[in-house]
């Protein structure tokens, strides 16, 4: 009837390759109060997908879940069963850190370290070790800004301050600090919202060009940002994940009410 | 939501709003009024404290002045008659001091006292003259064999008399001196390198600013790593619950407990239950650390508090540990605010005097101390025991002694400064 069902009744999918991230009947709690209700969703490997909806859906409550960035608040709690390549994230097993470095994120507002352009880069590979010399650090760090699209900007001020960067050149640089560890998911927190729309157009286009060696999560508020950046598409409400599909679905025939008055901008 | 617009009742039309009307204009003047007084209010307050702070820093400077001065009169001495039984290579060992003082050179400068100034010049002469002219002696062996003249500090009687001070009789002999070229006044080296003594005119700081340095030594290396360290586990490892709102209500109460309630902890654990050495800057020192400890929690608390979530959250989305976290973002960020926390708390130990009291540090103790567990003083309590003193001489080595306080306070505040705008802009 709906893909929710479908999925349901399609559980073995979940334990195909294709499926990147699944996650089963999630619950997240803060204090009493329930942030989501009862998701399940699927994240493809190769794709771009996007989770929309409005202010205080939940949206990022759920992305932060998928790398328990919600440890830190203490009050948080989280139900059901998240699987990366199979393997529940919070299992007893999992390290947290590990599953940081291997599940990226990049926040809504540009954090760069205050410290040089290249040690925010340099930062991830150095503490999990993955560079064996100098030199090997100098390539990782130059091959991660390269692919964040910022390396011409910057290759002559690697020294200077991450934060007197714009504010665009900040994203992306965050995305370049992100790609530097290598991670196999990139969880995007709107990271186009604070930016203007020239810079916007500048981080839509990495994401395209990102997708296919990430799987990428991206939440946005912006609606046709979601349908210019994502193959798939989930519309959260109130907590719960209404729809989830591929993005011309959901925006040309949404098989939900709630989803059509959404895109449609009856509400949110 | 067409019928929740119905029914707001549609406002009644408002008269424009006149800017131009005379109540307008009260209220205006009455506005700015207002902000003139409280501008006014402020500035008295500023002009108020600044004319205290300026009385304090002139009158200690002006009675203060004197204390690094002293006057020296030229005592005539003829050390060729005295032929003391001493031989010149004595005197580049050792045991020169030794060597004169057993032939008796404190008497022979006596003599030479006497017979230089009258019966009364041992009134005139510091009771420590003669060891003045042992150290020329030490400088110059061949002085032994001649007759010469070397200048020796003034007693504090005459001391006082060239200051324009004391009875008419010696002010008058000093008058006289003066006209002769027999009196000076010069800056007193020895003030800054001596040590207590009874003689005013013989005392020095250098004792009790080794005191002080050694006991803040002892603070610094206690007290900053433990109440960084308390700082970051209850900011960041700490669960939220009634016990931890316990420690911080404690400590929050501790940094208000007066001084000299830490006095009587240092003495009840250190030397009653631990046995250390009393007097000792040790002790001082850890006593000391205990009370600025809270003063060191809460700042650090507040300046780890203030980094912005984003970098905690972006070094934790790259994978970094707590402690990773901690030790590469959050305390570097934090460390000015942590620095100036630490540096008001050393600031305040330097000065504190009650409850060095109690732990023994108000002993008269004549050597520095070269140790940690070696009796010591510390600066104010030797401005505090020289304030007591009888003996005129002392009012001016107090308020010198005072001088020399503020400056290592002034120092240190500066360091201070500077370690807070180094660390800022380092990134």
């Amino acid at each position: 009837m709906n893909d929710l069902t479908a999925l349901a009744q399609n559980e073995t999918a979940a334990a195909l390759p294709a499926q990147k991230i699944s996650a089963r009947n999630v619950n997240v709690y803060y204090g009493d109060k329930k942030a989501i209700d009862d998701v399940s969703i699927d994240v493809d490997r190769e794709n771009v997908t996007a989770f929309i909806g409005p202010s205080g859906c939940g949206k990022s409550t759920f992305l932060r879940t998928l790398n328990r960035m919600n440890d830190t608040i203490p009050s948080a709690r989280v139900e059901g069963e998240i699987l990366l390549d199979g393997e529940d994230i919070y299992s007893p097993d999992m390290d947290v850190v590990q599953l940081r470095a291997r599940v990226g994120m990049v926040f809504q507002k540009p954090n760069p370290f205050p410290k040089s352009i290249f040690e925010n880069v340099a930062y991830g590979p150095r503490i999990h070790g993955l560079a064996r010399n100098k030199a090997d650090l100098q390539r990782i760090v130059e091959e991660s800004l390269k692919r964040a699209g910022l390396w011409d900007e910057v290759k002559d001020r690697l020294a200077d301050s991450g934060t007197a960067l714009s504010g665009g050149q900040q994203q992306r640089l965050c995305i370049a600090r992100a790609i530097a560890v290598d991670p196999e998911v990139i969880l995007m927190d709107e990271p186009a919202s604070a930016l203007d729309p020239i810079a916007t157009a500048k981080i839509e286009e990495l994401i395209h060009e990102l997708r296919g060696r990430y799987a990428i999560v991206i939440v946005t508020h912006n609606m046709q940002q979601a349908a210019r950046v994502s193959q798939r598409t989930a519309f959260f409400h109130l907590g719960q994940m209404v729809e989830y599909g591929a993005t011309s679905q959901i925006f040309t025939n949404p098989r939900q009410t709630r989803t059509k008055d959404y895109i449609t901008g009856r509400y949110g | 939501m067409s019928e929740a617009r119905a029914s707001i009742a549609e406002p009644a039309e408002r008269a424009p709003t006149d800017w131009r009307a005379a109540a307008m204009q009260r209220r205006l003047r009455r506005r700015y009024a207002s902000e003139r007084r409280f501008r006014l209010w402020g500035l008295a307050a500023v002009v108020i404290s600044a004319a205290f702070l300026a009385f304090l820093l002139f009158s200690m400077a002006a009675s203060g002045i004197g204390g690094f001065l002293r006057s020296e009169i030229a005592l005539p001495i003829d050390l060729k008659s005295a032929a003391l039984p001493v031989k010149p290579e004595q005197l580049r060992s050792r045991g020169a001091d030794f060597a004169l003082a057993s032939a008796g050179l404190e008497n022979f400068v006596g003599v030479a006292v006497v017979r230089a100034f009258g019966p009364d010049g041992a009134d005139l002469v510091a009771d420590n003259g003669w060891t003045f002219v042992r150290d020329a002696i030490k400088r110059d062996p061949s002085l032994l064999g001649q007759r010469t003249t070397i200048w020796v500090p003034a007693s504090s009687a005459l001391e006082a008399g060239a200051r324009g001070d004391g009875p008419a009789s010696m002010r008058a002999l000093a008058a006289r001196f003066k006209a002769s070229g027999a009196l000076a006044r010069g800056f007193d080296w020895a003030f800054l390198t001596g040590t207590d003594s009874t003689d005013p005119t013989a005392v020095g700081i250098w004792g009790a600013f080794k005191g002080s340095m050694f006991t803040m030594l002892v603070t610094l290396l206690i007290a900053f790593p433990v109440g960084v360290l308390s700082a970051i586990y209850l900011e960041e490892y700490a669960p939220r619950n009634h016990w931890t709102d316990l420690i911080e209500v404690s400590i929050n109460n501790l940094a208000a407990v007066p001084s000299i309630i830490f006095g009587l902890l240092g003495l009840a654990l250190f030397l009653n239950t631990l046995h250390l050495p009393r007097s000792a800057p040790i002790v001082g020192g850890l006593t000391l650390a205990l009370m600025i400890m809270p003063v060191i929690v809460i700042a650090s608390r507040n300046a780890i508090k203030a980094v912005p979530p984003s970098i905690r959250d972006a070094a934790l989305a790259v994978g970094a540990s707590k402690v990773q976290v901690i030790f590469h973002h959050i305390l570097p960020l934090a460390l000015p605010g942590v620095l100036t926390g630490t540096i008001i708390g050393m600031a305040r130990a330097l000065g504190e005097t009650a409850p060095l009291l109690l732990i023994g540090m108000r002993a008269f103790i004549v050597a520095a101390p070269d140790t940690l567990t070696d009796p010591a003083t510390v600066l104010p309590v030797q401005i505090f025991l020289w304030s007591d003193e009888v003996s005129r001489g002392f009012v001016e080595k107090t308020s010198a002694a005072i001088i020399v306080l503020l400056l290592f306070l002034l120092a240190m505040n500066g360091l201070a400064i500077y370690l807070r705008n180094r660390f800022e802009t380092r990134w």
